[in-house]
């Protein structure tokens, strides 16, 4: 089982955060501070499995993250879960964000947190993997954009031309986010499959 | 209506969305919290507008906020509305926001039941896939009850996207709702060889998470896993059938020794490192089981090992990682195969990656040899000295001790190097092991004899420089040894250098900062040196020292007199009275030295830590019982301060007698000393054990002379445990070439008697102990009961998901399911406190004789067969066996039952279409049948249904079943299995029924009562499902027909064909009777009554056994046995509208008379009339 899915940047700052058990707001901010500690201070070439995270479980659980650019994907996993399967399973995930967002960066996930999710969301299901072929999944992912998109129809089409004008109107937001290097950089890792 | 939208959707295009709310708050940085407070504001207003596309952006945002942390729990009840929006885009907004925020505290979560029913049954499968999905994240055990049989239709889904969510979510409904797991688990089992291969990983994942937890009850399933794990190519399901192997090996050898080959032939294969990595886990989880039962397994340790090693030496630090965790797993059990690799291991220990290290420190307890400890302890040692972080620096202490310590100190060659080492440890800032520290040192000092004058030696020095460990208050974790030095220097005062000078450390004003329960300590052992320091000032006849002692104790412990610590006042206030009087003594110059000393005469043995557990409890007493009246609830205040006393204690301290007085003290330590001489059980101390240690040739090796004391503490830089490492390299040097020169010697003198063979390194046996120890073992009790707890967790969730699932899937009679375990019908909610007597009324009393008859006959066929059912299945997975010609009598047998499983498989082909319940009943037939051939006194019951043919034709076959609900007394519920019997797709089918004055179909609201209604489902060829109908019906006493018809399209390849299908709906008057049992105080009142009217049957040449006639009635009829006396039995039921039916049953010569009672005479007319119908049929 998967106890928990988090991704955090370099400093912390929660971007997605999924817990598979029901924890209160406090509880969760403790575990992603918890977990940003434990993982931020570890080398680049060391191994993506770390024990001991007290809040989540207990020793029967892992930490099982990859670092890519700004982000840290995260997944709590207990005993069950193969740990080189999680990896690629991070790496499908991340995989995906990259077709879906074409060519993701944290900025993607920062303003577009429900749309991780619902991707997310065709992966792992109830803390059980669900899907693990990237093609299945993004065929469900964009059917589902598309009767989104056509349910918006007309009532739709106002609001993303606002959308759009405000984005205009707002020059200073790539000023204050620095997009240079910000993309995620998927490696070709020997897959899974 | 257009233009009002799209007037709506200006308005609120202005409204923040989610990417406002996340830009504003990146612009306000410094008052994020103000800025965001603001929003929540917004939000609240948002939330009350009509509009819904507002409401779902409202909460879109407050998804993102809860996030961040904030509490959104006050919108539960407007992210219930945004779920029930019928926008998919709104409706996926709510789900996301339920599943993040809802739990089962939530209290709108019930308003939900209807709502995901919906959006289950809806046509789009992205509805359903969404509900599915948020339900799986916040299921709560009404849900899975109310769900469960929804759910567990969807499993069945034309669409692999929707079956394998819903086999999915099967699991956490089976948490929530352990009574599902039983009707649900043959269609689970059947999604194993799902066609879409998404379905069968889904199926593969929930079986192998629930046999995880409950491994022994999916044993039965191993033939079909191991087809699976040799056929499929998917990673993820061979990387979980393989993880599933491994927890069941453990409880069937056998299936072991079959996994071997495949699996390593998966090992020489695979390409996927995943994939070899669980193969070698399994692998070794295999030989663990096997351990010593196969001889030539040795080649697959060698392979693991070999793979093992690779993966080590991968430059891929996960892999690395991985290595090193499994090769821990193969050292417990051949721990030299890992031995081997010690110096990948060692080399493993100075890697950068923390994890890697961690995982190589386990190893290293497996790798340590009397040879190599304090080299590989030394190594540790450095690291600990190198170790920035406190967490890997504990860890590594905990090894290092665990180490040292394994299997009774059996490593340890020099105790006295082990001693230095845990006085070094001491050094560890912020250490929290400092109590672990302290056992290890009383531990040693007490077990190992020869080291006490060593230890005490050492300790005292401890003392003296307490203020070291105690001076920064970060240190305290580590002031725990003072307390271990403290007993120790007391304890063993004798061996004390200079006794005043630690009497006078431990009596410091600074002692009165430390924890209590160490103060005590202090106050007690200063009370012991005292003892010790009089008896040799008085041997020199100094009496004036011996009063200036006795002043310094009168001095120094008034401060621990008003000590907060309970029991440092108590102990220091008895002493100092104590000393007082000696004192006096003292003045009248009496020599008191040799009764102080008896205050503390007598020698302690360490007893084992579960001693005290295993004492017997001696017959006839009874340690509940009260020995006195229960005090009243104001006296049990008194019990809270008692534990400040055994707080933080560790084990081996002196049982506490200092509230008595010193003769009484004495006299009891005097009969403890007889009581001692003359128990047989009690270890003495040994003189000849002394003698032995004196007699040792390495004595004068012992390096104690060489040590400076006062060195250890105040040079930190300067390890002193490295001397020890010195010395001992330079003893056993010197032994080895003793040795040799006794070896030339005997080779002179034996020379030709044949070479030496270990001439060569120095081999295990030869390094002798430095000194001889004589390691005391821990005392246990006579007649000590071997206890194993291991108790399991009662909280989790899991054990109630320890249900026996074989005779499902085997097709055993033994316990098929019973009426009560079918799902929740799905248009009524139950409420707990009526079902369950209904549950026991169905599943208990129905039928108790013949059950019980089976379950006989189940034991007398084990009996028969030596092997139990999982040995079957074992088999079956087994193909060919080896030894099969040797226990060929065994295994005609088991071949007998392959093939009536077989046999049984092919039966369940057959009548696959029937609902499960039904068929189990027809299983429990096909076995009681052929059990039938053996004699028995009663015959076993034949099979039954309650599902009669409704309508068939060409294309399809109804069958359906009526049953009451208990909860509405004017509803029935019809449950119907469609069976498509074509080899085309059925769809579109509806289902309408002609309405009665009295009898009518319950509809959606708005609908007319001539619209049919949609079967939920689909029909692929072949396949069978079922529905629920709900009626409504107002009066029961009359059975009622009801025309109707059902309607479907057939769609071939080339065309769609519109069909149709009439049927006779027959509510009979047993229909509206619910099984109910009564107890027959209560059944005989009713009788009593006399509101119930008479009316009788007679049935004539019944020839069937009398339990078979009963459970007949009880089970077409819905009765319950209230009693049974040989051949005639009390029987009752009810109405849904409350009318009591009794019935008294008789049977002689194949007549059977029976007599009714009833409030109702029609409906019991009736109900006879229906009795009788059901047994002129048989």
């Amino acid at each position: 089982m998967i106890k928990a899915i988090l991704i955090f940047n370099n400093h912390g700052k929660p971007r997605l955060s999924k817990f598979y058990e029901h924890y209160s707001e406090d509880t969760e901010q403790q575990i992603i501070r918890e977990t940003f500690h434990l993982v931020s201070k570890r080398d680049e070439n060391v191994c993506n499995f770390l024990e001991g995270g007290m809040l989540i479980g207990g020793s029967d659980n892992k930490l099982i993250y990859r670092h890519y650019a700004t982000l840290y994907f995260v997944f709590c996993v207990d005993s069950s879960e193969s740990e080189l399967g999680i990896l690629d399973l991070i790496q499908v995930f991340v995989e995906t964000l990259d077709k879906c967002f074409e060519n993701v960066c944290e900025l993607d996930l920062i303003f577009h947190v429900d749309k991780v999710h619902h991707i997310l969301s065709e992966m792992v299901m109830g803390g059980m993997v669900l899907e693990t072929n990237m093609n299945e999944i993004i065929t469900h992912v964009d059917a589902q954009n598309k009767m989104e998109k056509s349910e918006a129809g007309i009532a739709g089409a106002p609001a993303r031309a606002v959308s759009a004008v405000k984005n205009m109107n707002l020059p200073e937001i790539p000023k204050n986010i620095n997009i240079g290097d910000i993309s995620i950089k998927v490696p070709n890792l020997p897959s899974f499959k | 209506m257009a233009l009002k939208i799209v007037k709506g959707s200006i308005d609120r295009m202005f409204d923040k969305n989610l990417q406002d709310l996340v830009r504003g708050i990146r612009n306000h940085k410094e008052d994020e919290a103000k800025y965001i407070s603001t929003c929540i504001d917004e939000i609240k207003q948002e939330l009350k507008q009509d509009n819904i596309a507002v409401k779902a952006n409202a909460v879109c945002k407050l998804t993102y906020l809860q996030m961040l942390g904030y509490d959104v729990s006050w919108a539960a009840f407007n992210i219930v509305e945004v779920m029930s929006s019928s926008k998919f885009t709104y409706k996926r907004i709510g789900y996301l926001a339920a599943s993040q925020c809802f739990h089962e505290g939530t209290d709108v979560i019930m308003l939900t039941t209807n709502q995901i029913r919906k959006d289950l049954s809806s046509p789009n499968q992205y509805d359903t896939g969404v509900a599915l999905t948020g339900l799986s994240c916040f299921v709560t055990p009404d849900l899975a009850r109310d769900l469960a049989s929804d759910i567990m239709t969807l499993m069945s889904h034309t669409k692999p996207y929707i079956r394998k969510k819903a086999v999915l979510i099967m699991y956490k409904v089976f948490l929530k709702y352990p009574e599902s797991l039983r009707p649900a688990f043959p269609r689970l089992k059947e999604k194993l060889e799902d066609p879409d291969p998404g379905v069968q990983s889904a199926a593969v994942n929930v079986i192998c998470e629930l046999a995880r937890r409950n491994p022994k009850n999916y044993l039965s399933l191993a033939p079909l896993f191991f087809k699976l794990m040799t056929s499929s190519t998917n990673n993820w399901v061979l990387i979980k059938i393989i993880k599933l192997f491994g927890a069941l090996t453990p409880l069937e050898p056998r299936l072991g020794k079959k996994l071997i080959e495949p699996l390593t032939n998966l090992i020489h294969s695979t390409s996927a490192m995943s994939l070899l990595y669980e193969c070698v886990n399994t692998v070794i989880a295999v030989l663990i089981s096997l351990s010593s039962g196969m001889p030539n397994h040795s080649a697959s340790i060698q392979l693991c090992v070999q793979k093992l090693r690779i993966l080590i030496e991968d430059s891929d630090q996960n892999l690395k990682y991985l290595g090193l965790l499994a090769m821990s797993k193969i050292l417990k059990t051949h721990p030299k195969s890992v031995q081997s690799h010690k110096d990948l291991i060692l080399q493993c220990l100075d890697d950068k990656d923390e994890s890697i290290r961690l995982r190589a420190l386990d190893l290293l307890y497996g790798m340590v040899s009397k040879k190599n400890l304090m080299e590989i302890v030394k190594k540790l040692m450095l690291h600990v000295d190198k170790a920035e972080g406190t967490t890997y620096r504990d860890e590594l202490l905990t090894k290092i001790i665990d180490i040292c310590s394994q299997s009774n100190y059996q490593y340890i060659t020099n105790f006295e190097w082990y001693i230095s080492i845990l006085v070094e440890l001491t050094r560890l800032e912020g250490t929290r092991h400092g109590h672990l520290i302290a056992s290890q040192m009383l531990d040693v000092a007490i077990r190992v004899k020869a080291i006490r004058v060593f230890a005490v030696a050492q300790m005292a020095t401890l003392l003296d420089n307490g203020h070291l460990l105690t001076g920064n208050m970060q240190r305290n974790g580590i002031c725990e040894v003072l307390y271990a030095a403290a007993w120790i220097c007391g304890e063993f005062s004798e061996h004390l250098e200079d006794p005043m000078q630690t009497l006078e450390a431990m009596l410091r004003p600074k002692v009165a900062t430390l924890p209590g329960h160490i103060q005590a300590v202090y106050v007690q052992n200063a009370a012991k040196l005292f003892a010790t320091v009089l008896r040799k000032q008085e041997g020199t006849t100094d009496s004036l020292a011996a009063q200036e002692t006795s002043q310094l104790l009168i001095d120094r412990l008034p401060l621990f007199v008003q000590s907060a610590n309970l029991e440092v006042q108590e102990r220091a206030s008895c002493i100092l009275q104590l000393v007082k009087y000696i004192q006096k003594l003292q003045q009248k110059e009496v020599e008191v030295a040799e009764e102080v000393t008896a205050l503390f005469a007598g020698e302690l043995n360490p007893v084992a830590p579960k001693a005290q557990k295993k004492v017997p409890v001696p017959d006839g007493l009874d340690l509940d019982a009260w020995i006195n009246e229960p005090p009243s609830e104001s006296e049990s205040e008194d019990e809270k301060p008692k534990a400040i006393f055994t707080k933080e204690e560790p084990k081996h301290t002196r049982p506490r007698h200092t509230e008595v007085d010193e003769k009484e003290l004495a006299r009891r330590r005097e009969a403890r000393k007889q009581e001692q001489a003359n128990n047989p059980f009690y270890i003495k101390t040994s003189p000849s054990s002394q003698k032995v240690y004196q007699d040792q040739p390495g004595v004068e090796h012992i390096p104690v002379v060489q040590i400076d004391l006062s060195v250890p503490l105040k040079v930190p830089g300067m390890p002193m445990s490295d001397q020890y490492l010195k010395l001992e390299e330079e003893r056993r040097q010197k032994e080895r070439s003793e040795r040799k020169k006794k070896e030339k010697k005997k080779k002179r003198e034996k020379h030709g008697r044949g070479r030496r063979a270990d001439s060569g390194p120095e081999s295990e046996e030869d390094i002798t102990p430095a000194h001889h120890v004589d390691i005391v073992t821990e005392e246990m009790p006579e007649n000590a009961l071997p206890s194993d707890d291991d108790d399991k967790d009662p909280n989790d969730p899991h054990k109630a998901l320890d249900i026996d699932l074989d005779n499902l899937v085997s097709g055993s009679a033994s316990r098929p399911l019973t009426d009560n375990e079918k799902l929740p019908v799905r248009t009524h909610r139950p409420a707990e406190a009526v079902k369950s007597p209904v549950e026991a009324g169905n599943g208990e009393s129905a039928t108790p004789e013949p059950k019980k008859k089976k379950e006989k006959k189940k034991d007398k066929e084990r009996k028969e067969t030596p092997a139990p059912p999982a040995d079957a299945s074992a088999e079956v997975a087994a193909g060919s066996e080896p030894e099969e010609e040797s226990k060929s009598t065994k295994h005609k047998k088991k071949k007998q039952k392959k093939e009536k499983e077989e046999k049984e498989k092919k039966k369940k082909k057959k009548h696959h279409h029937h609902h499960h319940h039904h068929h189990h009943h027809l299983h429990s037939a096909d076995e009681s049948v052929q059990n039938g051939t053996v004699e028995e006194e009663e015959e076993p019951l034949p099979p039954m249904s309650n599902y009669t043919l409704l309508g068939e034709n060409s294309y399809i076959k109804m069958v359906y079943d009526v049953q009451g609900n208990l909860q509405d007394g004017s509803q029935v519920v019809v449950s119907v299995i469609f069976e498509n019997k074509t080899d085309h797709f059925l769809k579109s089918m509806e289902f309408n029924v002609l309405d009665s004055l009295n009898s009518k179909l319950q509809r959606p609201e708005g609908s007319s009562p001539h619209d049919g209604l949609a079967v939920p489902f689909q029909l692929p060829p072949g396949v069978s499902n079922e529905a629920r109908f709900v009626f409504s019906v107002q009066s029961i006493v009359m059975p009622q027909k009801l025309k109707g018809t059902l309607t479907f399209i057939v769609k071939t390849e080339d065309a769609s064909t519109h069909e149709k299908l009439d049927f006779k709906l027959h509510f009979t008057c047993t229909s509206y009777l619910i099984t109910t049992p009564c107890y027959s105080d209560a059944y005989a009142k009713l009788l009593e009554s006399g509101e119930l009217k008479s009316s009788s049957l007679k049935l004539e040449g019944v020839i069937m056994p009398f339990h078979h006639l009963l459970a007949r009635i009880c089970f077409h009829h819905h009765f319950s046995v209230v009693e049974r006396i040989d051949s005639c039995a009390s029987m009752y039921s009810r109405s849904i509208q409350g009318h009591h039916v009794c019935l008294l049953v008789k049977t002689s010569n194949q007549t059977v008379s029976i007599d009714a009672k009833c409030d109702e005479p029609s409906l019991l007319g009736n109900v006879l009339d229906e009795i009788k119908h059901t047994f002129s049929q048989c």
